[in-house]
């Protein structure tokens, strides 16, 4: 393939990517919900597949985000006590400039409580390894469905109502469409630069061998918690907006979703292959693609093909498909074979 | 914490709390075994177990549908969930009993969700329960309530963890199992056939997670999506106790399970489940915490 050839598909998928809710319109929630899957996939790739820590929990961050930017929202423009019928009906149209004030101060919000959450939990649970982190993870991100599904404060098991978007111009979709599809490029930028400076190469060096890497002189507490750090402000980022895009958030099916995007962002993860930069993409635009077809043909079984597609790719097919295509062709990868060049 | 001063007021009351939690606790440690014997001899967290519990329970629930006495389940569904154990092993563990324990944490991972969305598809998501009609123990001028269930629940633990540590200390196949747990290369060298040792130690543990789904599904209620919270049980139970110490597993699950009635009752039942998986992730920090004073890690 020769030079403009590429550059020219390249700007024709880039078009297609900006102008797809536009060609769309019936779809825009769901393309902006791939935009979080390849967010989520990418954010798991940090902790399970650059650094070997096999994390079932950071859905914790995607749910105190979204609760965290919900109660700024609410706290700032409306009276708490009214305000869970107030948003039910139409009489509390915020304008769109108070509407994005709020939703800035609450992601803001959001993201600085994940890094001190992560810092903190960090410090207890990164001194794990192995199996007991895994179960120690799967075990956070259920307690802190539960808890928030039993706080009053936070409208308990029914949930909580996220201030309606304003109307204006453009609608929801198109707006949450292009703050997904932002922050999820940003994400990958950020993640390709991180894992290109010394960073990657510390956390990859605690994949390989942690006790090694410690006694090199790595600071390896320190890197781990950056790396969930790094997750956990994405994820409270993404989780505030989806909260708004859904616009009603339930504990345990939209905040704390564990058997849904907790699982899915594993599943995207390890399908595109664990440890590349582009694997978590491909496996999360392939996912989600696929599942729609599942969700429209399978009714109900769906989530059963979910539990045999993941012990399927983790016992045959545990590179990925990024990670098969490596190995495959490892010259395309910039690696040296011999007899080849 | 109205619910303090309750306990304050009538002291029976939590008597009360504390003999049904102890003898909660005798149903989780029944699980327990079986992780900590899968655990030992395979060195695979087998995050299944919730789900073969409620397996269990459902096998029960519906032979007391056709009219037999639940308790005739215990048998039963320990017999059906072997055959399930033995098919799950041939199908997908014995293919992972040697990789990295990320594959092998991920794929029970994927088999639990499988089961789980399965039992859904199959049994639907009622909650549901099979009363074994045995009655209620009242004490202390009928200020305390017990379901006969429960004692023989706890007979039943009692007894199989006896026949258990009987069956690996005894029979061929159990020193087969403890010699393999020891060093499996070992083993294989002295002519044993490992496979066969890992298939039977799987069956096994899924024998005793339907042992005690059956009593779970006649003192409590099942529905396909409570699994996971008898694994973390299980778990935590193994990790206070360590590995290889059934005694040990029987203490530190009628303690979980007395702590866990009392945190009940005090923080509200709403709670209850929030208190069991934050006292996973507080038991493994405070265990780590205290390991890494004396520089080792949990691994």
């Amino acid at each position: 393939m020769n030079k403009a050839l590429r550059t020219s598909l390249g700007m024709a998928l880039a078009l297609l990517i900006l102008a797809a809710p536009l060609i769309l319109p019936n779809y825009q929630t769901q393309l902006a919900v791939l935009w979080l899957m390849v967010l989520l996939a990418l954010t798991w790739d940090i902790m399970g597949g650059q650094m070997g820590y096999n994390s079932f929990g950071n859905i914790v961050y995607f749910g105190v985000g979204m609760y965290t930017t919900a109660v700024i929202q609410r706290g700032l423009f409306f009276d708490i006590d009214e305000y869970a019928h107030v948003a039910g009906g139409t009489g509390s149209q915020l304008s769109l400039l108070d509407y994005l004030l709020g939703l800035g101060l609450g992601l803001t919000g959001g993201a600085l409580l994940c890094v001190v959450l992560a810092v903190i939990l960090g410090a207890g649970i990164l001194g794990l390894r192995g199996h007991y982190f895994a179960i120690c993870t799967l075990g956070l991100g259920i307690a802190a469905g539960e808890i928030a599904s039993g706080w009053d404060y936070l409208g308990a098991g029914s949930g909580l109502v996220t201030p309606l978007f304003p109307e204006t111009f453009f609608g929801r979709g198109i707006f949450f469409y292009y703050y997904f599809l932002t922050l999820a490029s940003l994400t990958f930028v950020v993640l390709r630069y991180l894992y290109s400076e010394r960073f990657g190469l510390a956390i990859n060096a605690i994949r390989d061998d942690e006790d090694k890497a410690e006694s090199m002189g790595l600071y390896t507490t320190r890197y781990k918690t950056i790396a969930w750090s790094v997750s956990a402000v994405f994820l409270a980022l993404a989780g505030g907006a989806y909260g708004n895009l859904i616009g009603f958030i339930d504990p345990l099916d939209v905040a704390f979703a564990g058997p849904t995007f907790g699982v899915w962002m594993v599943l995207m993860a390890i399908l595109g292959g664990k440890g590349t930069v582009w694997g978590p993409v491909i496996g999360a635009t392939i996912f989600h693609i696929t599942q729609e077809l599942f969700w429209t043909y399978l009714l109900g079984w769906q989530r059963v093909a979910l539990g045999l597609l993941i012990v399927v790719i983790v016992v045959f097919f545990p590179l990925g498909i990024l990670g098969w295509i490596r190995e495959r062709w490892p010259e395309r990868f910039g690696e040296r074979v011999e007899g080849k060049q | 914490m109205d619910n303090l001063l309750l306990l304050v007021d009538a002291p029976v009351f939590s008597l009360q709390l504390l003999i049904d939690g102890l003898l909660a606790g005798a149903i989780f440690a029944l699980a327990a075994y079986g992780m900590a014997l899968v655990w030992g001899v395979m060195n695979i967290i087998n995050i299944t177990q919730g789900e073969f519990v409620i397996l269990g329970g459902f096998v029960t629930l519906y032979l007391s549908y056709l009219g037999v006495h639940p308790l005739w389940g215990v048998p039963v569904s320990a017999l059906a969930l072997f055959i399930v154990g033995w098919g799950v092993y041939r199908l997908v563990i014995f293919r992972i009993v040697d990789r990295d324990l990320f594959i092998s944490i991920l794929a029970t991972f994927g088999i639990s969700i499988l089961l789980q969305q399965l039992m859904n598809q199959i049994f639907g998501a009622d909650i549901q329960n099979a009363d074994p009609n045995l009655g209620t123990l009242f004490l202390f001028n009928d200020d305390v309530a017990i379901a006969n269930i429960k004692f023989v629940a706890l007979a039943i633990t009692i007894v199989v963890g006896a026949l258990l540590i009987l069956f690996l200390r005894k029979s061929r196949i159990g020193q087969a199992i403890r010699a393999t747990a020891q060093s499996a290369r070992a083993a294989r060298l002295m002519g044993i056939d490992t496979d066969r040792v890992y298939a039977t130690t799987y069956a096994l543990n899924a024998a005793l997670c339907g042992a005690t789904g059956s009593l779970v599904v006649m003192t409590w209620v099942i529905h396909p999506f409570i699994g996971l919270i008898y694994t973390v049980r299980s778990f935590m139970i193994v990790v206070v106790a360590g590995l290889g110490n059934l005694a040990g597993v029987v203490v530190a699950g009628l303690g979980l399970g007395a702590v866990e009635n009392f945190a009940g009752f005090l923080l509200g039942t709403e709670f209850q489940a929030a208190f069991v998986f934050s006292l996973l992730v507080i038991i493994l920090v405070w265990r780590n915490y205290r390991l890494g004073k004396k520089r080792q890690y949990l691994r």
